[in-house]
């Protein structure tokens, strides 16, 4: 700091300048992503995409089996995740601090939370898909719902440690036993916060494409068996965006637009909803 | 890392409560079994995946030995794999990655948290998170169909004219400007992180004390002076580890990749040229390797080792993260 002030000014004025440079450039190529999906996609976009079933190049086709088996495997992930990630999260807060488990399980936590995606699709590979003879859709189900699992664990633990104290000592006080304290005070505070990592858990799991490849393996024609391969979006969008037919790689667009519009839908209620929660 | 969350505010009411219900009422004693029970499923899981792909790809490793490991060979018809080009180009491009979005992740959060108005500081921040929400295939399209034939057509000649005249490095911006390859692969893969680094490092910054920063306001330091020589250097353990874990989500990053890196069993001194990583060959290859190849195994194996490679870096990351923050 030993030079002149207008040369240290207009290096601060540089520094700042660049700073905003680089924010906007982000917020730009957000925008150019936007408006690629929106002026490729929207136009494949129509009501027959969402009723029809993926055809045959050179036959139009929508996407509605694909649409379904995303719907019914994140679905399915969520119910199977969910409970496990809220008790373990619970665990985690509530007994996690004394106990050399707590500290080992909320290590694990964080390294399944940044994982590849990937491996988790090997890993269900090689205890579901191969040796019960076969892709299925419940098996890609429990891997979305791998990837659930940390997002939930950590959203409930911290959302439950931002209760106050004072208010679970007092149920305390009163006599309450520790489930009743955690079902009924913690908990409920913890509320909007665990829904929101839920939200934004579904909106990631949404999009994953690379677990399913291993596991529900993707199909073109209508199924809801869970022990069959079964269609998702994602991966219709992967093997249609990777065709030489100008058609799918237009359903693909459309496809890419819902998706990005969905997760972005969920991300901004998710957001929208702590916001509400905190300002109650 | 054994002092973590030990001893901070929220530990107290559960150490407090362990005398009275000792004993107690049995509906505790089957909820905290529960809990422990859920506590351990989640340990098993990763205990789970780490055997399971440490025993799947065991056959490749009866079979090549340590070969696997020093061998760029990728050939399914002499079956012969190895495992060198993968592990290359996954390093390599999470490595330009990284360079790419830790300084624009400087930039944002040094706007974020100092320069932007403050009405639009939660705005804008959102806006950039939203960058991350977005699938990683949405980036792959985006990237095959926009960004490969720009890198093409305009960005790869600009570079190999001016870059690539200069002594050293010029070998890396050289060859065919075909827009597909290693550059590109990890550029679309900075923009997936720059979210994520972006918001790890404006949580740092808002950590640093008040009373630091005025300190050196106090004596005069510019705004930008305050961010280098305090901000910075306070929170440079928590820095590092959020580097680190973007970069542990740029060696898994698999769909993007897949689309632009060009899939070629290659390792060229370009950054132009074609290449793989370990997540796009078992992406790419998975769909022709038969149940009980050994290509499947070889797959397997490189899922193995990319395991091992992400486990260590985002070990040290949250060590590195959570001493910090949580301390």
């Amino acid at each position: 700091m030993s030079q002149r002030l207008p040369l240290r000014l207009a290096r601060d004025a540089t520094f700042r300048a660049v700073a905003t440079l680089s924010a906007v450039v982000a917020l730009l190529l957000l925008a150019w992503i936007l408006w690629t999906l929106v002026s490729r996609g929207a136009s494949s976009l129509s009501t027959a995409l969402l009723v029809t079933d993926t055809l045959p190049p050179g036959r139009g086709g929508g996407l509605r089996n694909a649409i379904i088996g995303s719907l019914i495997q994140v679905g399915m992930a969520v119910i199977i995740a969910t409970p496990i990630g809220v008790l373990a999260g619970i665990f985690l807060a509530e007994l996690g601090d004394r106990s050399l488990l707590g500290r080992v399980v909320r290590f694990i936590n964080d390294v399944l939370l940044s994982a590849p995606s990937i491996l988790i699709g090997l890993f269900v590979y090689q205890i579901l898909v191969r040796p019960f003879g076969g892709f299925s859709g419940i098996a890609g189900a429990i891997a979305l719902g791998i990837i659930i699992l940390p997002v939930v664990v950590r959203a409930t633990e911290d959302m439950l440690r931002l209760v106050p104290s004072a208010l679970r000592e007092a149920a305390f006080a009163l006599g309450a036993p520790h489930w009743h304290v955690v079902a009924n005070v913690t908990l409920r505070g913890a509320r909007a916060g665990i829904v929101t990592g839920i939200l934004l858990a579904i909106a990631r799991a949404a999009g994953e494409t690379a677990p399913l490849l291993f596991t529900s393996l993707g199909s073109l024609n209508w199924s809801v068996n869970l022990t069959k391969p079964m269609s998702s979006l994602p991966v219709t969008i992967y093997q249609y965006a990777g065709s030489p037919f100008d058609e799918w790689v237009g359903i693909a667009w459309a496809g890419a637009l819902l998706i990005t519009l969905g997760v972005l839908f969920l991300n901004i209620v998710s957001r929208l909803l702590l916001t509400l929660g905190r300002g109650k | 890392m054994s002092d973590v969350a030990v001893g901070n505010l929220s530990s107290a009411p559960a150490s407090r409560h362990r005398g009275f219900a000792r004993g107690e009422q049995a509906s505790d004693i089957i909820f905290r079994g529960v809990l422990y029970a859920a506590g351990i499923l989640v340990l098993t899981l990763l205990g789970l995946i780490i055997i399971l792909l440490f025993q799947g790809g065991l056959p490749v490793l009866y079979a090549f030995g340590i070969d696997f490991f020093t061998s760029s060979a990728w050939n399914p018809v002499t079956e012969k794999y190895g495992a060198v080009v993968a592990v290359y180009g996954t390093i390599i491009t999470a490595v330009i990655a990284v360079v790419v979005a830790v300084p624009a992740a400087f930039g944002i959060s040094f706007f974020l948290t100092e320069v932007a108005p403050p009405v639009l500081r939660r705005s804008i921040g959102t806006a950039i998170q939203l960058l991350a929400a977005i699938p990683s295939i949405i980036f792959g399209m985006w990237g095959f169909f926009i960004v490969v034939p720009l890198m093409a057509a305009y960005v790869q000649p600009a570079l190999a004219s001016t870059l690539g005249v200069v002594p050293v490095i010029g070998t890396l911006f050289s060859g065919a400007p075909i827009g597909t390859g290693i550059l590109t692969a990890g550029l679309i893969m900075a923009l997936m992180i720059l979210p994520f680094i972006t918001a790890l490092f404006v949580e740092v910054l808002e950590s640093v004390p008040p009373m630091f920063k005025e300190a050196a306001y106090g004596v005069g330091a510019t705004t930008s002076e305050v961010f280098t020589a305090v901000s910075i250097p306070y929170g440079r353990t928590a820095i590092v580890g959020a580097v680190m874990l973007g970069l542990g989500r740029a060696l898994g990053e698999t769909m993007a990749v897949t689309f632009v890196i060009g899939n070629a069993n290659r390792i060229s001194a370009s950054l132009f040229s074609p290449g793989a990583s370990i997540a796009s060959t078992i992406a790419n290859e998975f769909p022709e390797a038969a149940p009980g190849s050994l290509k499947l195994f070889a797959l397997l194996e490189l899922g193995f080792l990319l395991f091992v490679l992400s486990f260590i870096v985002l070990a040290v990351a949250r060590v590195l993260v959570r001493s910090r923050l949580e301390t």
